[in-house]
């Protein structure tokens, strides 16, 4: 396990150095940022969509009973600005992505494909591995993004629903007791989750040895370890964040 | 390009964890000259193309191409002597998520300083030489076997390596596709004077091809010589082999 752990990290520093050198890749890195961001577009938007509509539903019922139905819009905003998007958007990508990376790059291991850029004189691990994991990295954060405000507009339907508040109102009071702290380093937290599901999903892909029997193994393996990885590094990330804005521990 | 051997085996072995795959392999390959490599199943004919290009290192011995040796050799100097030899894989081995002009460019652009109108010539010209000018849009899913086979040659060929590797360039083919193959296999090897280094089962296929027959059996080097050498060989597996 720590072994395996070991070669993770190296893999990822690897990728880390090989992206700051020449050639940068730049075509890939700009077809697998379509690929992982604009594809993941929809699956995100839609589970914002549902997910702020549901949360505001079950928020709605225990709030009503305080007398505090004004307050729906701020703990919405602040629920999935400050963790659940951020976590759900990673928990997502590396469902898809994860999934996918794994099953692209075992497939083309079990079909020689990467023994075939090798000997056409091309660094397979620069061309391959380093622009998914740049993709994954850049693409999580303005996911994200996409999926709070999906998250806020499913909330703002349900409320509307309800109770008929107005877009304008609804907007200004999720925002109310809102800071930049609450803001930014959640989203950028998920470059980190980005980086992490490229790596790992790049890795049990890149280096299986099993032929066609590896491509499903890498593809479940690589969203099972993923997953995992972002939960965990996320309760590290937010006793780093905690420690840097202590203002956000407040909350 | 040197005088000597294009390419030269000395005392190679290979194994993969404790199973030896090649043991104490030499052998040696003139410019111009096509050998071909015969044995049963699971003894290493794959391995030694996989040594020669350098995607796998040997444990013991030496690999010369065209008087270099590349058993030790750092990346930026693996990667020039790569440039001079070609890979046709088993299965072909085409990028499945790019079209087959893009497969062929693929080398062309990332190696070569040549502007998109010489390459696309190059393409064009290399397509048509295999039967495949109409098909530069087609996706390697949408192609035969055969066409594949072609596809993989003509990825192979377009760098115009000095050196052709060749895995199985009949496996999975009808007799009369694979004789196509050797056909291209053969113009490229008197058009160019290209060494050829065939992997193959099938005899017929080596004896259209093949200057010399080399004969593998369990990771050693069995026969080495001319059709009729081997057809007298001492041992009995390569009388076998080649008279299939």
């Amino acid at each position: 396990m720590l072994a395996i752990a070991g070669d993770i990290s190296l893999f990822g520093l690897r990728a880390i150095t090989d992206a700051f050198r020449r050639p940068f890749e730049l075509a890939q890195i700009r077809r697998q940022l379509a690929e992982v961001g604009s594809k993941s577009l929809p699956l995100i938007v839609a589970s914002g969509f549902a997910l702020g509509a549901v949360l505001t539903l079950h928020t709605r019922g225990t709030l009503v009973t305080f007398g505090a139905t004004a307050w729906i819009p701020t703990v919405q905003a602040l629920a999935f600005f400050v963790e659940i998007g951020p976590l759900v958007a990673g928990l997502l990508m590396a469902g898809r992505v994860g999934s996918g990376i794994g099953a692209v790059l075992s497939n083309m291991r079990a079909t020689e494909q990467i023994d075939a850029i090798e000997s056409l004189s091309i660094d397979s691990f620069k061309f391959l591995v380093v622009p998914r994991i740049i993709a994954c990295t850049l693409a999580l954060p303005p996911l994200t993004l996409f999926l709070d405000f999906s998250a806020l507009l499913g909330g703002f339907a349900s409320e509307y629903a309800a109770s008929g508040l107005s877009f304008q109102l609804y907007i200004s009071r999720a925002f109310s007791a809102f800071d930049w702290a609450n803001f930014y380093p959640p989203t950028l937290k998920t470059a980190v989750f980005g980086f992490a599901i490229g790596t790992i999903s790049a890795f049990l892909g890149y280096t299986t040895d099993a032929g066609a029997d590896g491509v499903g193994r890498a593809a479940t393996r690589g969203v099972v370890v993923s997953s995992l990885v972002i939960i965990l590094v996320d309760v590290l990330l937010i006793k780093f964040i905690f420690f840097i804005f202590p203002e956000t521990a407040a909350l | 390009m040197s005088d000597g051997p294009a390419v030269v085996l000395e005392h190679v072995s290979k194994s993969f964890g404790h199973k030896p795959i090649l043991q104490d392999v030499s052998f040696h390959v003139h410019p111009g000259e096509a050998l071909c490599i015969l044995g049963r199943s699971g003894t290493g004919k794959s391995v030694t193309l996989k040594l020669i290009i350098s995607l796998l290192k040997p444990e013991q011995g030496q690999i010369w191409i065209e008087g270099e040796n590349i058993t030790r050799l750092h990346a930026a100097d693996l990667s020039r002597v790569r440039r001079k030899m070609g890979f046709l894989f088993q299965s072909a081995a085409l990028f499945d998520s790019l079209t087959l002009y893009e497969n062929l460019a693929l080398p062309l652009v990332r190696l070569t300083s040549k502007s998109s109108a010489e390459i696309e010539t190059i393409i064009d010209r290399v397509l048509r030489d295999v039967g495949l000018g109409n098909d530069r849009e087609r996706m390697p899913a949408e192609l035969s076997g055969g066409m594949r086979k072609r596809a993989g040659l003509a990825r192979a060929l377009v760098l115009e390596p000095r050196i052709l590797l060749v895995d199985e360039p009949s496996s999975g083919l009808d007799r009369i596709t694979a004789s196509e193959i050797d056909e291209l296999l053969l113009k490229e090897k008197v058009a160019r004077r290209t060494t050829l280094i065939v992997v193959t089962h099938d005899v017929r296929g080596a004896r259209r091809l093949a200057d010399r027959i080399a004969v593998l059996d369990h990771g050693r080097l069995i026969a080495d010589g001319t059709v009729e050498d081997v057809q007298h060989s001492e041992h009995e597996i390569a009388r076998s082999l080649i008279s299939e």
